[in-house]
């Protein structure tokens, strides 16, 4: 009896088994992001160093990302580094890897250019007013650099979640992979069931990614303009 | 840690191969992407009924959804429906609604940055709308819009490593190949990243170039 | 030069931007040759009035008619009219990805459909008059504001209209550039075009000017030969604005 596509999605532990899934991109998703904006942070504030040479090397590290694919790059971790050093990890932990790396030099791109940004005069007030290094930067510069920040920072994370897709391809059960197996198993009972599970796995992401691009949005029309 | 030149050597035609499976679907998607782009941003700056909510429903659903799952239902789940797609077809449709929005963005931009009034002077002089479009607008926009829309197709063409998921021969499904049967790692890896890097590095640089370039013939008044 | 025929009619004029009445029962006749020239304190309503001339604004009542035409129904051909009556900026806005010759001749080769060689002579002799044309082939970025008002002037000359609208065009100029581009304006009167001018340039309004209209908060509070309205003005509030400018 071939029933009606959608009924795919609601027989038996589908439906959980996807969450489950979509669980797994969830979790590579949010230590990715904690994990980059972290690293993106102190790397921002290397960045704006004097040294040509720091500068040099923070441009380069950055580059790096910006011309090989992050596919790419889940390769060289995945495949590459793990047989140089002859240790095994697992796709999720090369994933939260190269996206943590991929996101730090983004955020820290976001975070030079935010910093840079701020007028010239609150650094020299806030040395005046007797502030150290440390002061100056969390009472006078990070809370002003936040602002310019924050629109540029949402956008990275909602390209860090939509970028979580490609975990399936270096064989990371995540709610793609979940979703094939599923589209497998009723391949003769439900012959669409491909459509309307990749057409959930593409509304699902749409749920998440589409209210974080707005709130960045709107943060933008109202912090810069 | 010494390569395998020969080894090296000997899968270069592959390289050379999916290189070009890539360079030329890149172009496509780039291509059709600008055309998609520029017909969503005139409809937008136009603000056409019904038309323009169809185009912001399209850019939002296309900018906020992973291209993996966008090729995945056109690939696998529209082949189910009735609707048969080649890989390579398939892959340029998943590249051209990807980049569309993106495209569309880039000259959103700049036709705002067409100030109105450069709009009222031309009117002043009695030009029609498609006059008023075709020989104020759009090269005003046009040079504004050139650094997004040099960013967009070397992010276009980096997305392009995704293909392979959907069988397309491209440069990773190669790479992966020479590693599952071989156990070449770094020389295919090696490859891998030498091929976007001559593919992706002049792109690159070119942009730098054409954007301080732009910037430097800032219009007059 | 003023002649009888009358080019263009303004029967109470009304124009509002929301709440704020920009323009408020303007009556007024331009003839053929004349030289009019709108007085008036910041925000009272002259480019607003210049900006219903060129269509660029919708009005909420009253008519304008050039040459008998009505001019604020929705079916007027405005691409047609406004090759007759053509219009300057405060800001020259030429446009900046073409050169000064492609600016000028945009307008007569694409709405006009005019013989390119012919305009081409034409440009040459009104670049020739304002002493441009060795700058036929810069940008506009490359010229100073003055030289900029000059082509801008020219383009719209080329057009040949009928009728010419200043807005403040020297406003945005530094003072010693001033004097350039009112001296093509004055040699626009000489020759008999007719011009309607806003400017706060007072003795150069003295001196074009065959009839001064006042306006104030939207209204015409007077219309005066210019000698009459600089020594003896009829109003209190033009006398009042009269005083700002002397010191
Ligand atoms: N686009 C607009 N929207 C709302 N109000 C407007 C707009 N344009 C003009 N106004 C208002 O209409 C009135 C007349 O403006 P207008 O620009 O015609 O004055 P003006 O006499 O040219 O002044 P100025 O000498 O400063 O150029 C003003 O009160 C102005 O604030
Ligand atoms: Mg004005």
């Amino acid at each position: 009896m071939q029933s009606l596509g959608i009924s795919v999605l609601f027989k038996g532990m589908n439906m959980q088994r996807l969450l489950e899934g979509l669980l797994v991109t969830a979790r590579i998703a949010f230590f990715s992001i904690i994990i980059g904006s972290l690293l993106g942070i102190a790397l921002g504030v290397i960045w704006t160093s004097k040294s040509k040479w720091i500068r040099l090397i923070c441009r380069i590290y950055l580059e790096l990302f910006r011309i090989i694919p992050i596919l790419v790059w889940l390769f060289i971790m995945y495949f590459g580094v793990t047989t140089a050093l002859n240790i095994d990890l697992s796709g999720e932990v090369v994933s939260v890897i190269v996206f943590s790396l991929w996101g730090a030099a983004e955020m820290g791109d976001i975070v030079r250019g935010a910093l840079e940004s701020l007028p010239k005069h609150q650094v020299e007030s806030g040395k005046a007013i007797g502030l150290g290094f440390w002061d100056l930067y969390r009472y006078v510069l990070i809370p002003q650099a936040v602002r310019r920040m924050l629109p540029g920072a949402i956008n990275l994370a909602t390209r860090m979640i939509k970028t979580t897709s490609l975990v399936v391809l270096i064989g990371v059960i995540d709610v793609i992979k979940v979703g094939q197996q599923i589209i497998e198993n009723s391949r003769i009972e439900v012959p669409t069931a491909s459509f309307w599970v990749y057409g959930s796995v593409f509304i699902l992401y749409f749920i998440i990614c589409y209210p974080l691009s707005k709130i960045s949005r709107k943060l933008e029309n109202k912090w810069n303009g | 840690m010494g390569l395998n030149w020969q080894f090296i050597t000997d899968s270069l035609p592959l390289y050379r191969e999916a290189a070009w499976t890539t360079l030329k679907l890149g172009f496509w998607g780039i291509l059709i992407s600008l055309i998609i782009g520029l017909v969503c941003s005139i409809i937008l700056y136009f603000r056409v009924k019904v038309l323009k909510t169809i185009v912001k429903v399209y850019i939002e659903l296309s900018r906020n959804t992973p291209l993996l799952i966008q090729l995945f239902f056109l690939y696998f789940g529209l082949t189910k429906v009735g609707i048969s797609l080649s890989e390579n077809t398939c892959a340029i449709i998943g590249l051209s609604f990807l980049g569309g929005s993106y495209m569309a963005e880039a000259f959103r931009s700049g036709l705002e940055a067409v100030s109105k009034s450069q709009i009222e002077s031309g009117l002043s002089i009695g030009l029609s709308k498609t006059q008023l479009v075709r020989y104020v607008v759009l090269p005003q926009a046009f040079s504004v819009a050139v650094p997004s829309i040099g960013a967009n197709c070397i992010f276009l063409l980096k997305e392009t490593s995704i293909v392979g998921a959907i069988a397309v021969v491209d440069l990773m499904n190669v790479t992966k190949d020479l590693i599952g049967m071989y156990y070449q790692t770094f020389e295919a890896l090696f490859m891998l990243v030498a091929v976007y890097f001559i593919m992706i590095l002049p792109l690159s640089l070119l942009l730098t170039w054409l954007e301080r370039k732009v910037r430097y013939a800032e219009f007059g008044n | 030069m003023k002649t009888n025929e009358v080019l263009l009619e303004i029967k109470g004029l009304h124009k509002r931007y929301d709440e704020i009445i920009a323009l408020d029962d303007i009556n007024l006749n331009i003839n053929k040759g004349e030289v009019v020239v709108i007085l008036g304190p910041s925000g009272c309503g002259k480019s607003t009035l210049l900006r219903c001339l060129n269509g660029l604004e919708k009005v909420h009542g009253g008519d304008i008619r050039y040459r008998g035409k009505s001019l604020v129904n929705n079916d007027v051909n405005w691409q047609e009219i406004r090759q007759h009556i053509g219009m300057v900026f405060q800001n020259y806005e030429l446009f900046p990805h073409m050169t000064v010759i492609e600016n000028i001749i945009l307008g007569p080769a694409k709405v006009q459909k005019r013989d390119k060689s012919e305009v081409m002579e034409q440009a040459k002799q009104l670049l020739e008059r304002v002493g441009l044309f060795d700058r036929k082939d810069s940008y506009p970025r490359q010229l100073s504001g003055g030289q900029r008002q000059r082509i801008a002037i020219v383009r719209a000359l080329c057009m040949n209209p009928e009728i010419m609208l200043f807005d403040e065009v020297t406003a945005a100029l530094d003072p010693e550039m001033v004097r350039e581009v009112l001296d093509v304006i004055l040699g626009l009167a000489k020759q008999g075009m007719t011009m309607v001018i806003v400017t706060h340039e007072m003795s150069f309004a003295r001196a074009v000017a065959d009839k001064i209209v006042f306006l104030d908060k939207g209204r015409i509070c007077e219309i005066s030969e210019p000698n009459e309205f600089f020594t003896n003005p009829k109003t209190e509030r033009a006398q009042q604005f009269l005083n700002i400018f002397q010191y």
